[in-house]
């Protein structure tokens, strides 16, 4: 067996180096984070178009956008504070206790609804402040910190319409002052390409905030001072803080930047529905994490892409209606969205091996 | 000038080439507050019950280099850590260009021109070396103040070329490369951004010789050009290569304070190495001589 170690045909292995050689594109390529869920995406809609037929249906892109923007505008923010090194687990239920502030507010105290959005917004900030706030204050981690706003979230998400209404939903809305402008805002939707043979595909106006939200993040992260901060910050706190980087201001503004996506998406649901229910958005944050995790944030920060996130929510939309109308069980979805988790992780890491390697 | 400064000349080949310009006439005759950039008074700090530091004095001048030496453990970092903000010392007072001062955090260190390489504290290692050479420094352009990002990449490969490292890739993560080469993109920061102030702690502990040689260099030529330089380090040898004058510290308080002409690097390794009582005699003797 030893002597095949020196036979000839061996030696041109190890003497043209072809990793070296063309290195740099592929490197580059390779390192950056959404290339994972890129691919990932690729293969999911080639799977569903595949399997589904009506998910060729051109007029179904509304929709898959429309479920894919629900979770991609707040897993850009999660995304972000990812990359800033911490994690909100109260992100899910901060979109149905804004809504639900929304609506309370302003039946309750019969305000027009506008009011109520504003100070919702106001609730929605200062939730985001004081998750950044404990953080900075007790030095716990965020998880600990944010999984105990989850629970007083959550408690005042059923107990306050309780309270007030003895009832599970809040009170419809739909008839108040403000409602119809409202709607307009934040739950209009438009059709395009309508024709005769055609019956066009139907854009929510919560696909727009999804990519607004994504292209502002993106530009912010990667070519502003503040997104310089933010992967120091997550990268490591201390050696940021002792280079000049403010940590404390920048975790604390990643915070509010996902009170605030809270607050668009709780808006969103309020008015197209004109009612929330007090259990919904539970278990959400986790599809956020997921979908961040997807798109190539490390867990531990510092490193991450907010388009891999609106890649990762994109995939879920696809996953979720595809599932639909493949005539599978819908009660898979949660399944397959662990197994792609670990999978995207895995070949994430494998990616960034590679590059690495050059 | 440099006559005045002591006998082993053959020791200040980093500093011989070219005379301070930018140093008051007065600057080595005698310290006094005014040309202190940084100046301790009786300056004190507690780790909870650590007592880690007890009454400090040391001047920092403009256009010297002054060298803090100490055994592990000797309060060395705590000394540095309380200048550039990362601490705050719990008494005495720090004054710095004559203003009484108590940095809340070390970007308050950095807008008053003090720039500092920490001997524990790297870089963000999953970061380019662009991005962690312009932290907290960078470049903005246009009416959207976006980062100038061929610019800055420019002057990092600039100014690691200059510290004789071949970097032509600054789009790398800073975690990949060897801790030298981090240790010198650090380096290479300070001195960019130090605007008055430099503080380097064990610079050179992680340095191959040549590097070593660049950093020492550069300690050099950055208080010649005016900037008051405080540099840690174990060795003797290199703080007597650059330095205009030493401190040693021992379990918190200073044990030596001497300017250059005061003492020979035979004394200053002997009063490392904790030969106080002998060097002390001999310190006698020469006097009497
Ligand atoms: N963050 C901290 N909390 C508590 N004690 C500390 C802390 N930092 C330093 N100390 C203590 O203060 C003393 C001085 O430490 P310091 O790091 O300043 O030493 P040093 O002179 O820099 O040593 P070395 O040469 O090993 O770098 C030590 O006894 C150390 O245990
Ligand atoms: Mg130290």
């Amino acid at each position: 067996m030893s002597s095949a170690t020196t036979t000839p045909d061996r030696r041109p292995d190890t003497t043209t180096d072809t990793r070296t050689a063309p290195r740099s594109p592929i490197a580059a390529l390779l390192g950056k984070p959404e290339v994972g869920a890129l691919i990932g995406a690729i293969a999911i809609c080639v799977l569903f178009l595949s399997v589904a037929p009506a998910f060729r249906g051109l007029a179904n892109v509304g929709t898959i956008l429309y479920q894919s923007s629900a979770i991609g505008i707040m897993a850009v923010p999660v995304a972000l504070l990812m990359i800033g090194g911490e994690f909100d687990l109260s992100a899910g239920v901060a979109v149905t206790s804004s809504a639900l502030a929304a609506s309370m507010l302003a039946w309750e105290f019969n305000f027009n609804v506008w009011v109520g959005i504003l100070l919702a917004l106001a609730i929605s900030l200062a939730v985001g402040f004081a998750n950044g706030w404990l953080l900075y204050r007790t030095r716990l981690p965020s998880f600990l910190v944010t999984l105990g706003t989850y629970f007083v979230l959550q408690g005042a998400n059923l107990a306050v319409p309780r309270l007030i209404d003895d009832n599970v939903t809040s009170p419809k809305i739909d008839d108040m002052a403000g409602f119809d402008s409202a709607h307009a805002v934040f739950a209009s939707s438009h059709t395009f390409f309508k024709s005769d043979s055609f019956e066009g595909i139907t854009i929510n106006i919560s696909v727009l905030f999804w990519v607004l939200l994504t292209v502002v993040a993106a530009v912010v992260l990667t070519r502003t001072r503040a997104g310089n901060w933010i992967f120091a910050a997550g990268g490591d706190a201390e050696a940021a803080r002792a280079s000049g980087v403010p940590v404390v201001r920048t975790k604390i503004g990643l915070f509010l930047f996902v009170g605030f996506a809270a607050w668009l998406l709780g808006m969103h649901t309020l008015l197209n529905f004109a009612t929330v229910q007090s259990n919904q958005g539970v278990g959400n944050e986790f599809i956020y994490i997921i979908a961040a995790v997807v798109g190539g944030c490390l867990l531990t920060g510092g490193f991450g892409s907010v388009i891999g996130a609106s890649i990762g929510a994109l995939i879920y939309g696809m996953t979720n209606l595809g599932i639909t109308y493949a005539g599978w069980n819908v009660d898979w979805l949660k399944t397959f969205l662990g197994i792609m988790l670990v999978l995207a992780t895995l070949i994430n890491m494998w990616v960034r091996r590679q590059a690495e390697r050059r | 000038m440099s006559a005045a400064r002591g006998s082993s000349s053959e020791e200040r080949a980093y500093r011989d080439h070219e005379e301070p310009k930018n140093v008051e006439p007065e600057a080595d005759s005698e310290h006094d507050a005014t040309d202190s950039v940084i100046r301790l008074e009786g300056v004190g700090k507690t780790y909870g019950t650590v007592r880690a530091l007890t009454g400090i004095d040391l001047s920092v001048q403009a256009g010297e280099v002054t060298c803090v030496l100490g055994d592990n453990g000797a309060g060395k970092s705590t000394l540095i850590k309380i200048m550039a903000g990362l601490h705050e010392h719990t008494s005495g007072t720090m004054l710095v260009s004559g203003k009484a001062r108590k940095f809340g955090s070390p970007r308050e260190a950095v807008e008053a021109g003090i720039a500092t390489v920490y001997q524990d504290l790297a870089l963000a290692p999953l970061m380019s070396v662009w991005r962690n050479f312009f932290l907290a420094n960078e470049i903005r352009k246009g009416p959207l103040r976006l980062l100038d990002a061929d610019r800055m990449k420019r002057i990092t490969r600039d100014e690691l070329a200059k510290m004789g490292i071949d970097l032509p890739d600054v789009d790398r993560p800073v975690g990949s490369l060897s801790g030298g080469q981090r240790q010198c993109v650090a380096i290479a920061r300070a001195i960019y951004f130090g605007a008055k102030v430099l503080i380097l702690d064990e610079p050179t502990a992680a340095l191959g010789v040549k590097q070593s040689g660049v950093v020492l260099k550069y300690v050099a030529r950055a208080a010649e050009s005016g900037l008051g330089v405080v540099f840690i380090t174990h060795n003797p040898h290199h703080a007597f290569l650059v330095g205009d004058h030493f401190v040693i510290l021992k379990l918190g308080q200073m044990a030596l304070d001497a300017s250059r002409d005061e003492i020979t690097v035979e004394q200053l390794t002997e009063q490392m190495a904790g030969g106080d009582e002998l060097a002390e005699l001999r310190h006698e003797m020469h006097e009497a001589d």
